[in-house]
Parts: structure tokens; sequence; C-alpha cells
């Protein structure tokens, strides 16, 4: 396993979205909170299995990572993770240093970095002239923001987070242009409903 | 709900009610008409407080805090308002949050700065448009029934509202307490 903790974006290996989606999957085994930014970012979490704990984004593009800080200030106890491409972040780039200041143990931050708003043409977006999300997100507060150098690493991050004993994180990954696997219903209150029932608190079931 | 006699601030009334209806979490964009609200809020355990860098992000945390079992609001200004349509329209009114926002109304009544005067006025026409339920407190006798029954009613139909403090509300000398 690639033990590195600091990766260079320019040192981090190219991956694939649907691939890695299913890998953060796979190790999600206590209900943890998955919130699916727009396009591509929840259409992959879509196709990866729609587990009930998973929320997908229709709109407010770059507003994952703050709907899951609600989400993870709601229930301390319940790790939480919001996937956003890079476009998005940087649309909402403030929200990093929310999550600073905030501070939950339980929350981690996962980017796909494309260097291209894919899903409107691909355009290519800030990351591919120079703007580092993982430094960005350092620099914002967030000092436990590392790049995935591979799947392998990728993993061991995610178990990190899933160790949720230190504070917020940020994990970039470098992904390819390849297109989803799949694609969201786009029925929002059943996707809201399906959430909730999933993540219920005990005293609020039933 | 009976000490509406003009002795009770109106930021004190806002903060009765908020516990009433069990509303712990707070989200807001600093105004100054807010100030003492916001610090009141900041002051109180009961209340979670949290300042994000923009108005969506505020929006998003209590939307997210909803559907997680807990209840907020978010505070904001005029000018705020006008850069929440998006994710009004696209995120609060479709998956049906019930998201309160509580807004200092700016731009009438002796505004002295032109864009606040200008901004102000798309406020309602957003609202109308995708359908918010919106009110404006002018009075403060009306405060206790008007913040308490919009928060009720968005809770219960799952419906975002807005609560518009006007400076009749806000700026006006109180002629009650006077008396």
């Amino acid at each position: 396993m690639t033990t590195i903790s600091n990766t260079e974006r320019g040192a981090a290996k190219v991956m694939n979205r649907t691939d890695l989606t299913q890998r953060l999957v796979a190790r999600l085994h206590k209900d943890e909170a998955v919130v699916g930014g727009i396009g591509h970012t929840n259409w992959d979490l879509w196709a990866s299995g729609q587990r009930p704990q998973n929320f997908y984004m229709l709109g407010s593009m770059g507003l994952a990572a703050p709907i899951a800080l609600g989400v993870a200030v709601a229930q301390p106890d319940r790790m939480v993770f919001a996937l956003e491409g890079d476009g998005s972040l940087l649309m909402q780039v403030g929200a990093l240093a929310t999550i600073a200041t905030v501070e939950p143990a339980n929350l981690c931050v996962i980017v796909w970095d494309n260097e291209a708003f894919h899903i409107t043409g691909g355009q290519k977006s800030l990351t591919a002239t120079g703007a580092d999300i993982v430094a960005m997100a350092r620099g914002a507060g967030l000092t436990n923001s590392t790049w995935a150098a591979d799947e392998a690493h990728f993993e061991s991050l995610v178990d990190e987070a899933l160790g949720g004993t230190t504070g917020p994180r940020l994990i970039a990954a470098r992904i390819d242009m390849t297109k989803p696997a799949g694609t969201t219903d786009r029925d929002p209150v059943k996707i809201r409903l399906n959430f909730m029932s999933g993540i219920a608190p005990p005293d609020k079931e039933g | 709900m009976s000490r509406d006699d003009g002795a009770e601030p109106w930021h004190e009334t806002v903060i009765r009610v908020l516990k009433e209806n069990e509303v712990d979490l707070v989200t807001y964009i600093p105004d100054n008409v807010l100030r003492e609200l916001i610090d009141a809020l900041h002051a109180d355990p009961y209340f979670t407080v949290i300042c994000p860098a923009r108005e969506e992000e505020a929006v998003a945390i209590v939307a997210g805090a909803y559907m997680a079992g807990r209840r907020g609001i978010v505070l904001m200004q005029t000018s705020g308002f006008a850069t929440l349509p998006n994710a009004l329209a696209s995120l609060v009114v479709p998956f049906q949050i019930p998201v309160v926002m509580m807004i200092s109304e700016r731009g009438i009544l002796g505004e002295f700065q032109i864009g606040q005067a200008i901004v102000c006025k798309t406020m309602r026409p957003v609202l109308q448009s995708i359908g918010i339920e919106h009110h404006t407190i002018e009075e403060h006798d009306h405060v206790p029934f008007v913040v308490d029954s919009m928060i009720r009613q968005a809770f219960a139909t799952r419906s975002p509202a807005a609560i518009i403090l006007s400076p009749l509300l806000t700026k006006r000398p109180r002629a009650g307490a006077a008396q």
C-alpha cells in the first residue's frame, strides 16, 4: 500500500471517478452519510448503489460540502462525506474556511479534479491552469488535506477518515474524463425522504 | 406568549420563540440591524451559531441539518438574500426543505446606499416567483405571533419561509416603550 502523505498534485495519478466512488462506497459499513454534488459526481454515486444514506444534489452547484456540514453538525456521531467536482468546489470555495472553523471531526470532503466542467462540454476549469485544491484547502485552515497518490492511497485516506478522530479533512483525487456509470433519477422529494429515513436518528424513527 | 406589551426587545422575543420551536441551529451572514440578535445568540449556549462565508452556505448548512433531524434558521440582510435565488430554486424549494430565513430589510425608509435601495426591489419578486411564503413584520406587537406561526407553518408544511424585518420594526423609535 502506498503511504505517501504529502503527494504533490503533479505526482498524483490520474484515476477514474466511477472506480474511486465504488472503492469509497465499499468501505462504508456504519451508515455513513454521503452527499453527492451536482452532475457526474452524484451520477457515479447513484451508479455505485442507491444507499439510503446518500443524498443526490440536483442543482445548487457548490453546496454539497455545506449540506454535508449541516448533516455533520446535526449528527456528530455519524461520519459524513461530501463529494464535489473541482468546478463546484471553486464556486463555493469559502466553504472550506467555514468547515475549518466549525471543525466537525466527522466530515470528509472528497474532490474529484478532472480540470474541466465535464458535463457542459469539457471546458477547462481553473485547476487546469494551476489552482491546487489541496493547497487552497490547507490555506483555508483544513490542514488535513491530501492528494490521493493512487487508488490504494485513496483507500487508506478514506480509512483514516472513517477513523474520524482528527477533525475535518479533504481528499482530492485527479480523475480522467470518462463518463459516469449511470444517471441519477431526478426526483427531489423522493431523494430527500430516502435520505432522511436512511440517516434518521434513533429517537426520530417511525 | 403574552409578553407582547412592548417590554421585550424584538430580538429577545425572537430568541424565546426559536427556543419554543426547538430551533437551535443558527447560520448567519453579519448585518448591523441583526447585531443584537446575533450577539445574544452567540452568548446563549442553547444555540449552535455558524457564520459561513456566504448566504448560500448558510442555507445549505440549515438544509443539511434539517435532513439530519435538527431545526435551524438563517439570518441575513436584503442584499444577501439577492445571492440566493439559485440555491432556493434548485435545493430548498424542489426538495421541500423547511429552511426558515430571517431577513433584515435594507433599501427602504432612509437608505443611504443606492445599491441597497435597488437590490431590495428584487427580494419580494424572487420570493413570489418561486412561491416562498413570506411576511414582513412592521409592528413590535406582531413579532411573537408572526415568528412563531411562520416557523410552525414552515416545518408543518415542509416549506421554506422568509420572515422580513421592516425598518418600521427595527429602526422606528418605540412609541409603546415611551408610553
